[in-house]
């Protein structure tokens, strides 16, 4: 269009995004002409309704009605996918779910698997993000700091955050098995080789320090963005009341990061509960069940179990669901508190 | 945390070492070692061969025994260092080997048979790259279709994403319509339903649409981020009101203003979210993994986890497509680091 | 023939109203400028005309046509911006040509055209640049420029030369002038500048609260106000508005001293109360006779001098020329008003 004028704009757009350009714009100009005689009819302000549509189709039907039939799952039994194909069982599901001796100890119920997850998810993600929020923490303070090459570190403790699940997994579970870099460090210095992967208490750890490991950067990114807005003149102010380091610490810094580390600490919180693609490569579960997740319980019970047990998978995830709201509830309250703030 | 104390405050003059720097430069040393050596690790490994990967404990390099090939015999032989009885040193390769006692001839001297107690003898080893983990699978696994599996769901689901959230947030960021709010607070609810609770259902959605073990099975449903649309709707708001109704006066039609007037000046946002949304679907793991179950159409993710099962023993080629899966990732990142990071740090998703 | 009208035109936002029943006729090459405080509805005014606001009742018509109903795009009207709304991304020979594209004119005619108003706007050399790259003067009238080459039936100027600095206004204010007497189309023109105003326009249209105060003339309004708001917002300083009393006849007295004026009183009753007002210009200084005041500050602006005085009872009364201590109103130019 433009390159036959002589005064074709110059500049942003190099080769490589022109190639794309032209059959994009070539198209987009297909779809002007019922675009715009889609406006002819109704008029300019209601084309927002024509723009919405592709959206509003994909939320529809990828969103919206999968959550209603989540709930329609959660109340039927059999093992048919299509919803009128299923008896309707109430509550029964859930009362399965639930149908425990004791709540402390999954062994007491039913569906031992099921608390078996619940429980690794909340031991899990209490300990991830305890470390995550010290450790980013650290990190940002440690970033802000006048260091050189801060670009250079800020991406070292990032780029984790970009690798997938499976690459994440695979990297420690080279590290970690028997003949691994981390054994051979421990029999240099003497020491007998530990089966990371294989001892329940040390699967639960690495699998902390893997997820940790993998997503630091990401926190540390928002606490550091919280750092740098605090006023520099707030710390000369400090310093010419010659106000001890430790205080300035804690009457300023940390008062004034607070709402990214509530921003942190939930988010966190969210991620935490859904954990799985990590866990599911790195250990399977195992061993046993002692790295079972929640997201991981609800997988197997719908669609790698010998018999496909949607109705039970559901109603676990609607229990799931109702817990992220819950989280997210908490999440909106306190980005508003730091709106406010 | 009284170290966090320190280093938070730390304020030095120039020129002058607080120990708080010193910490702090060692915290950051650490983390080098520990955020890239992994990584580093296995791409080391990555190009071991099989034998050099089943060492214990393992080479730091890569590295693989020198063979020679020697006249009157058809295989290459390995090379060694012996030592001699009289303490002088030779290169000889060896024949065989026979309990303690090794059979060696001297390559220049083929005819002649030494035999070697197996202590006095190390192998001789050399640095080599094991390209072939490499270029292995490529033949004999359905790598590749992974691969284009994995870059025609990425590229475009990438472009969907675009198109249909960029529509979204143009209507939601120029127009006052009725259910405009309505509209909006549905977005809200979906930002807190991720794929992992309703998995099932649209499972059922796909099944019903025909799409199971097709790749759209994987890119239609998370075509439609909330994030998305957030994230372009708030850089539309900052455009200049004047510029649409300029576009108005200069009679374009509303798909032209959104084409040739909105959707350039939100480049910076586009940009944005296109980059997390090839992470995204490079990455995504859980939704294929339910949704694809045919080999053929495995992304890399899934086929990676799918070869970790099959190939315990195989670790060469796991390595090296680990390796193949990370690296369009490095790429991205090396090129866009701050643009990642500075969008993170701005809209606080990732 | 590019007419417009304007019957019972009202605008609401809500439950704000903000234009009151604009009645109004804008003849075929007449240069209008919509004029009033902050505010007042005019940029309103200006945008129903525009067709980027829907009126909440009464009707527009260019050229004889009800264009009430159709949208911006087809009303075939050109408007320059305050904010000049320049596409960022496109070069300056792209913003003029944007609008052809649309209209879908052939290549050559589009190039024909976007060369002709650069070479007016002395644009020809920056037409590869982007708007970034340009000086405030510059986009100013790539602006027009982007009106001009639509050859619109009407021009619409939104306060166009606020953003400039005060001297690339008065060079732009007169090439505007030299580009309407050159091209001839209606034009409408929005400011809240009254020089502006006055310089520009062939007929003035002052708003205030969303209702036309008057419509006239540039000298119509300064000579002959209809009313205290046209009046005082007219001319610079502003006119004195005096209170008064009718005395008898031919006679107003201002002020607590009682100070006769004698000027026309009409059919006005003695002892109806009136407001006086008098150009500062058409005061002057005597040692002797008239209205004595107390001066308070003289303001020396090189070419002219003002001089502020106080009188018991009236407000500061400010003055065109001198340094002494009385002033003597002028008859001729004493103007009798109603007290609104």
């Amino acid at each position: 269009m433009a390159s036959a004028e002589p005064a074709a704009p110059r500049g942003e757009s190099s080769g490589a995004a022109r190639l794309f350009a032209a059959p994009l714009s070539l198209l987009m100009r297909m779809i002007d002409w019922p675009m715009s005689a889609l406006q002819r009819l109704i008029g300019e302000r209601r084309m927002a309704y024509a723009f919405l549509l592709p959206n509003i189709v994909f939320f529809g039907l990828f969103v919206f009605l999968p959550l209603i039939i989540n709930v329609v799952f959660s109340v039927t039994g059999g093992t048919a996918l299509f919803p009128s194909q299923r008896p309707y069982v109430g509550g029964e599901q859930y009362a399965y779910l639930f149908d425990c001796g004791s709540f402390l100890d999954p062994n007491s119920c039913r569906e031992d698997h099921f608390w078996r997850g619940v429980s690794n998810t909340a031991r899990f993600t209490v300990f991830q993000v305890t470390a995550m929020v010290l450790f980013s923490l650290v990190t940002a303070v440690v970033l802000n700091m006048k260091i050189k090459a801060r670009g250079f570190f800020r991406a070292v403790y990032f780029f984790p955050v970009l690798l997938s699940p499976v690459v994440v997994a695979l990297t420690w579970k080279w590290i970690l098995q028997r003949d691994g870099l981390l054994n051979a460090g421990i029999t240099a210095l003497g020491g007998e080789r530990i089966l990371f992967l294989v001892d329940p208490s040390w699967a639960m750890f690495w699998i902390v320090f893997v997820s940790v490991w993998a997503h630091m950067g990401f926190y540390t990114l928002i606490l550091l963005a919280g750092l740098q807005a605090i006023p520099a003149d707030l710390y000369e102010a400090a310093e010419m009341d010659a106000t001890p380091r430790w205080r300035v610490f804690w009457r300023i810094t940390l008062p004034l990061l607070w709402p990214n580390m509530i921003v942190v600490i939930v988010l966190a919180l969210i991620k935490g509960v859904q954990t799985f693609d990590e866990v599911f490569v790195l250990t399977g579960g195992g061993p046993g069940t002692a790295t079972l997740m929640v997201v991981h319980y609800i997988y197997e019970t719908a669609f790698s179990n010998q018999v496909q047990n949607f109705g039970l998978a559901a109603a676990a995830s609607v229990v799931l669901g109702l817990v992220l709201f819950a989280l997210t509830l908490a999440q909106l309250a306190a980005s508003n508190r730091k709106g406010a703030a | 945390m009284s170290l966090v104390t320190k280093l938070a405050t730390a304020r030095r003059k120039p020129g002058r070492w607080h120990w708080t720097d010193v910490a702090a430069y060692a915290y950051l040393a650490l983390g080098v070692v520990l955020m890239f050596g992994p990584v580093a690790w296995l791409a080391m490994s990555s190009f071991k061969t099989q034998a050099g990967l089943l060492e214990f404990p393992p080479s730091l390099l890569p590295m693989s025994q020198r063979e020679v090939v020697v006249a009157g015999h058809a295989q290459p032989l390995p090379l060694f260092e012996v030592t001699m009885p009289d303490g002088s040193t030779r290169v000889l390769a060896q024949v065989r080997r026979i309990g303690i006692q090794a059979q060696m001839v001297d390559p220049a001297n083929p005819a002649e048979v030494i035999r070697v107690p197996i202590d006095k003898r190390t192998l001789v080893r050399e640095f080599k790259l094991a390209t072939e983990n490499y270029t292995e699978p490529l033949e004999r696994f359905a790598f590749m279709r992974f691969l284009w599996n994995s870059v025609f769901v990425t590229v475009v689901a990438t472009i969907i994403t675009l198109i249909i959230n960029s529509m979204a947030a143009y209507a939601l960021s120029i127009y006052e319509f009725r259910g405009k709010n309505t509209v909006m607070l549905m977005v809200i609810g979906t930002l807190m339903i991720p794929i992992t609770i309703i998995l099932v259902p649209v499972y059922l959605v796909v099944t019903e649409l025909g799409l199971v073990n097709s790749l759209w099975a994987v890119i239609l449903p998370g075509a439609a981020t909330p994030t998305g649309v957030f994230l372009l709707r708030q850089y539309m708001l900052t455009l200049p009101r004047d510029l649409i109704e300029a576009a108005r006066m200069d009679k374009a039609s509303e798909w032209q203003i959104y084409w040739r007037i909105v959707m350039p000046l939100a480049m910076p946002a586009l940009a944005v979210l296109a980059i997390f949304s090839v992470m995204w679907r490079w990455n995504e793991f859980l939704w294929p993994l339910a949704v694809l179950t045919k080999t053929e159409s495995y992304t890399l993710q899934i086929g990676l986890n799918a070869f970790q099962g099959e190939l315990q023993t195989q670790w060469h080629y796991l390595l090296a497509m680990t390796v193949v899966t990370l690296l369009p990732v490095a790429l991205v990142f090396v090129f866009l680091q701050r643009f990642i990071t500075t969008g993170i740090a701005n809209t606080g998703m990732k | 023939m590019s007419e417009l009208s304007l019957t019972g035109v009202r605008k609401s936002f809500g439950s704000t109203h903000v234009l009151h029943g604009i009645d109004l006729h804008v003849a075929h090459g007449e240069f209008v400028v919509f004029v009033g405080p902050s505010g007042c509805g005019k940029s309103t005014l200006l945008r129903v005309i525009a067709g980027l606001e829907e009126v909440t009742d009464g009707a527009v018509a260019i050229d004889g046509t009800d264009v009430t109903g159709l949208p911006a795009s087809e009303r075939g009207l050109a408007m320059v911006f305050q904010s000049y709304a320049l596409y960022p991304h496109m070069s300056v020979y792209k913003n003029m040509a944007f609008a052809l594209e649309n209209m879908g004119l052939p290549r050559d005619e589009i190039d024909k055209r976007v060369r002709r108003a650069a070479g007016m706007l002395q644009l020809t050399d920056y037409l590869e640049r982007k708007p970034r790259a340009l000086s405030g003067g510059q986009r100013q009238r790539v602006a027009i420029g982007r009106a001009i080459v639509r050859d619109p039936k009407i021009f619409l100027f939104d306060e166009p030369l606020s953003n400039l600095d005060a001297e690339l206004r008065v060079a732009t204010r007169k090439e505007l002038a030299g580009l309407h007497a050159e091209l001839g189309g209606t034009m409408i023109y929005v400011t809240h500048d009254q020089v502006e105003a006055m310089t520009l326009a062939d007929r003035i249209v002052v708003l205030q609260a969303g209702k036309i105060e008057q419509v006239g003339t540039p000298l119509e309004l300064y000579n002959r106000p209809d009313n205290l708001f046209v009046a005082g917002f007219i001319g610079s300083p502003r006119m004195n508005l005096l209170p008064g009393t009718v005395a008898r006849p031919g006679i107003v007295t201002v002020g607590d001293g009682g100070h006769e004026i004698a000027c026309e009183t009409a059919t006005l009753a003695s002892g109806a109360p009136v407001t006086l007002g008098v150009r500062p210009e058409h005061l002057s200084l005597s040692e002797s006779q008239g209205l004595p005041l107390a001066i308070e500050l003289v303001e020396r602006l090189g070419g002219e001098s003002y001089l502020y005085g106080a009188s018991p009872g009236l407000p500061q009364i400010p003055a065109f020329l001198g340094t002494a201590r009385s002033s003597r109103t002028s008859r001729e130019a004493a103007q009798l008003r109603d007290p609104s």
